[in-house]
């Protein structure tokens, strides 16, 4: 390990906390919180040894796997290549960080006197009926925006569960010690018996979205209907297309657009091509089979358009299958006239499905919102 | 301790090895009284480190299981309500009226069950170790956030019951689930890595100080091979340890490619990783490290 002159002379801490920006361009969430525990174990440790602030910085300022890598480059970039960058500035090759990309679609709702349907309901539930039949791909910009707001009124609970919390309840097994609380709070004179009974949970909900070119005409819908179905907070969302992308956290913002803008700067490959069966097993192997698939209700809303191995698709569908309560798959060309599942992914995947249902419309949207609460299917 | 080499001399000498990054981390949470979340895959070590940091600090070990649903009562305290309504019988028995003095004593400390948070609060030094906060629900996850930032906790019978030297927290978590931001925030992060062969080997002989080193060695050899393919569930050192050990009660002191295909099932735990190992050359991973 060598000694980096940043903290012989300079001030050692402008030195850190340049660093700690360079690690927010890179993508980093270096709060000021974390950054003070890293100036602290800093100084705990050697200040003026490399090994020793790299390992500092990687345990407060990280906090997920994916983390490290970035922070690597960053530290790289920052101390290695500039040998310790007294100046404190931020290096070139931090300030490029992932490739981002705006909202395709219309120009979005921002001038409203542009706006000829920020009209009376009335007027917009029947134009509603209208629209909850046609095909997402057909709308123009217009009726996009109608849409969204008919999306937002959306809410995906899936089927309940037993769990084994007991809550109290007016029936059931008798609770020993709410009773018995009872009976010390009349002191000791006979209470009403307190029962209590199983908790009901709703099953948690997957939507694997496949945002790859050949869905690009449905994707920003069907994002919209995750954000609005997310926000019961039992939903795991996320994106495929090239690469698999969690997206839970970014839909978590209320405001529809605000999320959908940060999606759109997490997921780095919109529009590209399918490996279903590929990113199947990432998020089996990383997620499903940890936990979040466990009992849960997995929706894929695809086309089904597989690029690469269609039997390696078959065989992760088994096995999302085997850990999953459901599979769903939603089609948006399912309702196309004369649709028959021919592409050789969706013809692998279709054994292990549950449930096929179209995703082409709202009221297609609705439908498949049914079938996840546990509606049949038929 | 004075600094990262020293906690890893003394975590070595526990009979657990330690890198650079660990024993920085380690050190970190020691000096800096801040908790240590562990992530990474099931069986790299999580939970053993915790143990371990007991036995090199000396102190007790006080482990929180967690799993969905778990709540204040069975992680903190909880008032002993059957030795409570006894004692009111007792007291009762024995002719006592006065309300306000039978009020006061049925919430003493006696009758308090200390859960292992709070056991952790009262016992100095202790090693907490809180494992698979991952299983817990998003209200625990706010709950323990509240109590790692104080190290406190407020009993509205008793009073605020603190804890004088904050104890060693260890979080582990197999990534089942996202645990949130602000309890991450809190916590030094460390991520667990497959150790490389030399580490891994060093583990082994160290784990298992009966098995033959030729044995020891094979078995690591595999286990990397294996963890080098695509398993839906690569094994970790724990499995490592668990194959050298089945072997040697088998009385083996050398394996080959049958006697490895034959106890595959102490290291896969998938029918689909034990047909694919079946399919691999384990003879020529075998022959690689024979000499």
């Amino acid at each position: 390990m060598s000694a980096v002159d940043c903290a012989t002379g300079r001030d050692a801490d402008a030195v850190l906390l340049g660093f700690a920006r360079a690690l927010r361009a890179g993508g980093l969430d270096a709060s000021t919180e974390r950054v003070h525990a890293f100036l602290r174990a800093v100084a705990v440790l050697r200040p003026g040894v490399r090994g020793d602030v790299y390992w500092a910085g990687r345990s407060t300022l990280c906090g997920s796997r994916e983390d490290l890598e970035r922070y690597d480059t960053v530290f790289t970039a920052y101390f290695v290549d500039t040998g310790g960058a007294p100046d404190g500035r931020t290096p070139a090759a931090t300030t490029a960080p992932r490739p981002r990309l705006v909202v395709r679609d219309a120009p979005r709702t921002t001038a409203p006197g542009s706006e000829p349907h920020a009209a009376p309901i009335g007027a917009l539930a029947s134009s509603a009926e209208v629209l909850r039949h046609r095909d997402i791909a057909e709308l123009d910009a217009a009726g996009r925006d109608r849409l969204r707001r008919l999306l937002a009124a959306f809410a995906l609970r899936g089927p309940t569960r037993r769990t084994a919390r007991r809550r109290p309840a007016r029936r059931g097994e008798v609770d020993r010690r709410r009773t018995v609380r009872d009976l010390l709070r009349h002191g000791g004179e006979p209470a009403p018996l307190r029962h209590r009974a199983r908790a009901e949970r709703p099953r948690r909900v997957v939507l694997l979205v496949d945002v790859s070119g050949s869905m690009a005409p449905y994707a920003d819908a069907l994002l919209r209907f995750a954000h609005a179905s997310a926000r019961s907070g039992r939903t795991e969302v996320f994106t495929l297309a090239t690469r698999l992308t969690r997206v839970t956290r970014e839909l978590a913002r209320r405001d529809p657009d605000l999320a959908m803008a940060a999606v759109a700067a997490a997921v780095p490959d919109w529009s590209g091509g399918t490996r279903l069966g590929e990113l199947l097993r990432e998020f089996l192997d990383r997620w499903g089979q940890r936990g979040t698939a466990r009992g849960a209700v997995v929706v894929l809303l695809s086309d089904g358009w597989e690029r690469g191995d269609p039997e390696l698709l078959g065989r992760q569908m088994r096995r999302l299958h085997r850990l999953a309560h459901r599979v769903i798959w939603a089609n948006p060309r399912k309702a196309r006239p004369g649709y028959a599942p021919l592409a050789a992914g969706m013809a692998a995947a279709l054994p292990s499905v549950d449930a096929f249902v179209a995703g082409h419309s709202p009221a297609a949207l609705e439908r498949l919102a049914a079938v996840v609460r546990g509606a049949n299917d038929a | 301790m004075e600094g990262p080499e020293q906690v890893r001399n003394r975590l070595e000498k526990t009979g657990y090895l330690v890198d650079d990054g660990l024993a920085a981390a380690c050190f970190l949470a020691l000096g800096l009284h801040r908790p240590l979340f562990c992530e990474g895959d099931a069986g790299v070590g999580k939970t053993a480190l915790a143990a371990a940091l007991a036995e090199a600090l000396d102190a007790p070990l006080i482990r929180l299981q967690c799993h969905e649903g778990i709540d204040a009562s069975q992680a903190l305290y909880d008032w002993d309500f059957p030795r409570q309504l006894l004692h009111l019988r007792a007291a009762e028995a024995a002719g006592i009226t006065d309300a306000d003095r039978l009020e006061g004593e049925l919430y003493d400390r006696r009758f308090l069950i200390a859960r292992p948070l709070l056991r952790a609060l009262q016992t100095l030094p202790s090693v907490l170790l809180v494992d698979e906060i991952d299983r817990a629900d998003d209200e625990f996850e706010a709950f323990l956030l509240e109590l790692l930032s104080e190290f406190a906790v407020t009993i509205p019978e008793l009073g605020t019951v603190r804890a004088e030297v904050p104890p060693v927290v260890v979080l582990t978590s197999n990534r089942t689930r996202e645990v949130h931001d602000a309890l991450k925030r809190r916590c030094l992060y460390h991520w667990f890595d497959h150790p490389s062969f030399a580490r891994e080997l060093a583990i082994v002989r160290r784990r298992l100080p009966r098995v033959s080193a030729r044995l020891a060695e094979q078995v690591t050899a595999l286990v990397q091979a294996l963890r080098a393919e695509d398993l839906v569930k690569p094994p970790g050192v724990a499995e490592t340890i668990d194959w050298a050990e089945a072997l040697d009660a088998l009385g083996a002191s050398e394996v080959d490619a049958d006697l490895a295909v034959a106890t595959l099932g102490s290291v896969l735990k998938y029918r689909e990783d034990t047909e694919r190992a079946r399919g691999l050359d384990l003879a020529a991973v075998l022959a690689a490290h024979g000499a």
